[in-house]
């Protein structure tokens, strides 16, 4: 509960070469709402962080302005240090190295598991390049690790409409990482999952950090806790608190608005 | 909307190849020989009236084809394919209008007579080059290219989608039709271009020539749909697929949404072109109502009726729908538009997957009544 932690980090004039993510004085509002306000946030290359905040807190839209979705009225975004999203559109965002899991589950339902995985393996974007395309045997094997990685193995050829709403959520996150995406915005990767599976999506979670900066967007405190990271709390758009979760947690300032309700 | 992926890979399997080859073997062979070897007044004899019928069936059919490409897969529901359809058509007329030459009405040997009669003196810069085959051959393709690419490349970048995007290539379709209209357009105004002579030196009245074009249909059909189901098995396709279901999610893992829906819109533009430059020397006329809205719904119950995103069942539909319509407009000339409606309506309550789902719903009923069988005689 000490100052230091309740306040939003400093903005820097510049982001820092260690710096993956770089928002800052972010901006926007949707008919005179704002959404987000005057919004900062700075994310380490390899960190893992957790975003909470209540309903309408601006999780989501915050998400939208770094995947290029929603345009920012004001502010900056930088990724790896010097390349500026909010000039990009959603396919060269991906293209960069950003991944995103949205908050319902959103596999291509007609098309099979290992079809799923075949369209978000990292490779040539382009029209002809995608038309004349030929799949060559490293990709294959590399789909076939990740569907065991997955827990998918056995459903490959199965149209991913008939995946339970868990098996859905690890068919997004296998195609972020054969989309071999550096920085993954997980938006409720657990939400609708039994504790089992919870508990699973935690591991995966944790063998990834590290080699790659993930930024989970999570409402189940109990997996908020089992991550053990960093936590950011958003509130009416901008950041209330930042630290780790029994700091957070102790806030008054947070008891008031989230977590003591 | 329940079309699942085509497998990966490869254009067709053993069957489909078998299937391919042996309906284009009917429709090459069997059909001139029963016009041409088989004396007149004997059953299995074709009249010579029957040749361009089915050739217009087949124009027909690359029409449906080419809309099932971007409705079917990509989810694109243009409403306006009538539109290149007719301007592939118009730009193989012109050179159909210029190979009359001195056999026209006023015998002029630059001006075709509608120019002659409206007294104009030189022929209009764009009608330029159309005295050669080639060049009109590929302008048919060319010209609703470009249109289909102008359109979509102002509407897929604005991200229009849906019945937006409908409402657009409708409106596209009739405003060429007032345009075509008008005389000083130069395209022969209301009464189009007509009149044709010769293709190539070759009288168009004679059966042989029409025999010649509904070959020269078969073959483009064939190639129109290798062509589409290239494209449907292609990583491309399963792109479309994804982006008719889920386009935002597509676009996040990397791909050019936009890109994607131009590239198919311009092919299926083009093919429609060719659909309409063959059609027109085996009609003999292209005038503007070709371009009216009216047209372009129907191809899109062809391929309802047919089956989306089935490509087999567009020709299908296509055909056995103007069957129907040549039937149903002799026998009763005032029914065939409410026919048409109530078609339209009854395939898309009951049958979303058109006629080709049939053959689906059959088989799926015959394995449940057969495991109901199964389970019935272990109780016994």
């Amino acid at each position: 509960m000490t100052e230091t932690l309740v306040a939003p980090p400093a903005p820097t004039a510049s982001p820092a070469a260690d710096t993956h993510l770089y928002l800052d004085g972010v901006s926007v509002s949707f008919d005179g709402f704002k959404a987000i306000n005057n919004l900062s946030l700075v994310i380490g290359k390899g960190e893992l962080r957790t975003i909470i905040g209540p309903n309408g807190a601006g999780k989501t839209t915050m998400m939208d302005i770094i995947t290029g979705k929603t345009r920012p009225n004001t502010g900056v975004v930088f990724f790896d240090g010097t390349i500026d999203l909010t000039k990009q559109d959603e396919s060269a965002i991906a293209n960069l190295g950003i991944g995103r899991k949205f908050q319902k589950p959103t596999v291509f339902e007609n098309l099979t598991v290992f079809q799923n995985l075949e369209l978000a393996l990292k490779t040539a974007r382009g029209t002809w390049r995608t038309l004349f395309y030929k799949m060559v045997g490293s990709e294959r094997d590399r789909i076939e690790e990740m569907l065991v990685e997955i827990g998918l193995k056995e459903r490959h050829d199965e149209i991913a409409g008939a995946l339970s709403h868990g098996q859905k959520q690890w068919l997004e996150i296998g195609m972020l990482l054969v989309q071999d995406a550096q920085l993954l915005l997980l938006d409720e990767p657990v939400a609708g999952m039994t504790d089992h599976e919870t508990e699973e999506t935690a591991d995966l979670i944790l063998s990834i950090a590290g080699q790659r900066t993930l930024v989970v967007v999570e409402h189940d405190m109990e997996f908020v806790r089992r991550l053990g990271a960093r936590i950011t709390v958003l509130h009416e758009g901008s950041v209330l608190a930042e630290g780790p979760l029994d700091h957070v947690q102790n806030d008054p300032r947070v008891i008031e608005v989230y977590l003591g309700r | 909307m329940a079309t699942a992926a085509p497998p990966s890979g490869f254009l067709f399997n053993r069957q489909g190849w078998a299937v391919f080859i042996g309906v284009g073997i009917l429709l090459i062979a069997v059909v001139p020989l029963l016009n041409l070897a088989t004396p007149e007044g004997s059953a299995f004899h074709l009249g010579n009236y029957l040749i361009p019928l089915l050739g217009k069936y087949l124009c027909y059919a690359i029409l449906a084809l080419a809309l099932d490409l971007i409705w079917g897969y990509a989810g694109i529901l243009s409403l306006g394919h009538g539109a290149f359809f007719a301007l592939g058509g118009y730009a193989f007329g012109m050179y159909l209008m210029r190979e009359i030459g001195t056999r026209g009405v006023y015998g002029n040997p630059l001006l075709p007579d509608f120019m002659v009669f409206l007294n104009w003196q030189e022929l209009p810069w764009y009608w330029y080059g159309f005295n050669h085959f080639w060049f009109a051959a590929a302008m048919a393709l060319l010209v609703p290219g470009f249109f289909g690419m102008l359109i979509g490349w102002f509407a897929f970048r604005s991200r229009v989608t849906g019945v937006y995007l409908s409402i657009i290539t409708q409106a596209t379709t009739f405003a060429l039709m007032l345009a075509f209209f008008r005389n000083d357009m130069g395209f022969g105004g209301n009464n189009g271009l007509t009149d044709f002579k010769s293709l190539l030196g070759y009288d168009l009245h004679l059966p042989s020539t029409r025999i010649g074009l509904y070959i020269a249909t078969v073959i483009a059909l064939g190639i129109a749909y290798l062509i589409c189901r290239a494209i449907v098995t292609s990583k491309l396709g399963r792109v479309l697929l994804a982006l008719r279901d889920a386009e935002a999610r597509v676009r996040f893992i990397g791909y050019s949404t936009t890109n994607a829906k131009l590239f198919v819109f311009t092919v299926s533009a083009m093919l429609a072109g060719l659909a309409g430059a063959l059609y027109v020397p085996q009609i003999g006329i292209i005038n503007p109502s070709e371009f009216s809205p009216a047209n372009s719904i129907e191809i899109a119950i062809w391929v309802a009726v047919g089956g989306r995103g089935t490509l087999a069942g567009a020709i299908l539909g296509a055909v056995l729908v103007n069957l129907g319509k040549s039937w149903l407009t002799g026998a009763a000339p005032d029914f065939w538009l409410f026919f048409l409606g109530g078609l339209f309506i009854l395939v898309t309550m009951f049958l979303p997957q058109g006629v080709v789902g049939i053959g689906q719903k059959w088989r799926f009923w015959r394995a449940r009544r057969q495991s109901a069988v199964a389970v019935a005689a272990g109780h016994d």
